[in-house]
């Protein structure tokens, strides 16, 4: 019976180890997933940034780049708010 | 002056932010996100800031009294969802109803923004945004209103965060004038690219 129980426990504590793990690779992939959707959508839709085919466009065309700053958000996201989430997560699994 | 799709474009990287940032909260629990205090204030002060820089967006893009109306609406939600957010990470609010303003600043907006179409679905992409926003924004409600009751709630806080990036994809995909689905109506104009 004890052994029944020690063994269950292990488990438990596997399981919550296995959690622990996963979210730390979560909130980094976060920032990832936004960058790789930016990057995928300028390649789908080029015509979407001005910046490949800049001439006879104004500023504000110019300073629209849709898929760029789903990008920009993702790596924001990624260097400024998930690595002190990830330090913080190690620190209290 | 900056056409009103780039607008929306702006606006839609304020929404991934703050999707991404609640998704995270929802990552890893509210207890080890509000280990440091500037990220508590992260989430509510983005919020608040986007309700500040819609003023800007309601006087210059005035073409119609509803128009303004319902950018000046989203405004006053804005800053008042984000508000009493920051009232609650700063503690100088206690009450967990408080967190009602966020279903009042869905509600509100969706609202605004289902009464200020006053095309059908199908006329271009912007109608169809327009609705689809409306509608998401409204069951959406759905979410804070859960958070208000269970404010630990994992599926309260991960819906919300769903909304917000829903909406940012949404706010992303509009356009001036650019059919949906084939349709564009011949009242709409020319597509300009």
């Amino acid at each position: 019976m004890n052994a029944e129980l020690a063994h269950e426990r292990l488990e438990q504590a596997r399981e919550r180890s296995r959690v622990a793990s996963l979210r730390p690779k979560l909130v980094l992939g976060i920032g990832w997933t936004a960058v790789v959707a930016g990057i995928l959508w300028a390649v789908v839709q080029p015509w979407r940034l001005t910046i490949l085919h800049p001439f006879h466009q104004g500023f504000w065309w110019l300073l629209a780049e849709p898929p760029l700053y789903v990008v920009v958000a993702g790596l924001v996201y990624r260097f400024l708010v998930a690595p002190s989430l990830v330090r913080d997560l190690e620190r209290r699994p | 002056m900056p056409h009103a799709e780039m607008v929306h474009w702006w606006f839609a990287t304020g929404f991934l932010l703050l999707g991404m940032l609640a998704l995270a909260e929802t990552i890893v629990g509210s207890e080890v996100w509000g280990l440091r205090a500037w990220r508590r204030y992260l989430l509510p002060g983005l919020m608040f800031a986007m309700g500040v820089l819609m003023w800007p967006v309601m006087t210059f893009y005035t073409n119609s009294t509803i128009h303004m109306v319902a950018h000046g609406s989203w405004a006053q939600v804005l800053m008042l969802a984000g508000g009493s957010e920051l009232g609650l990470a700063a503690g100088k609010l206690h009450s967990r109803w408080w967190r009602l303003c966020s279903v009042l600043a869905m509600l509100v907006s969706g609202t605004a923004f289902l009464v200020h179409e006053q095309q059908h679905w199908l006329f271009n992409r912007a109608a169809w945004l327009h609705h689809a926003l409306g509608w998401t924004l409204v069951a959406g409600a759905v979410f804070p209103l859960l958070r208000a009751r269970r404010p630990r709630s994992t599926l309260a806080l991960g819906g919300f965060a769903t909304v917000l990036i829903v909406v940012a994809v949404m706010l992303f995909a509009d356009r001036d004038t650019a059919p949906i689905f084939g349709h564009l109506s011949t009242y709409a104009g020319v597509p300009h690219r």
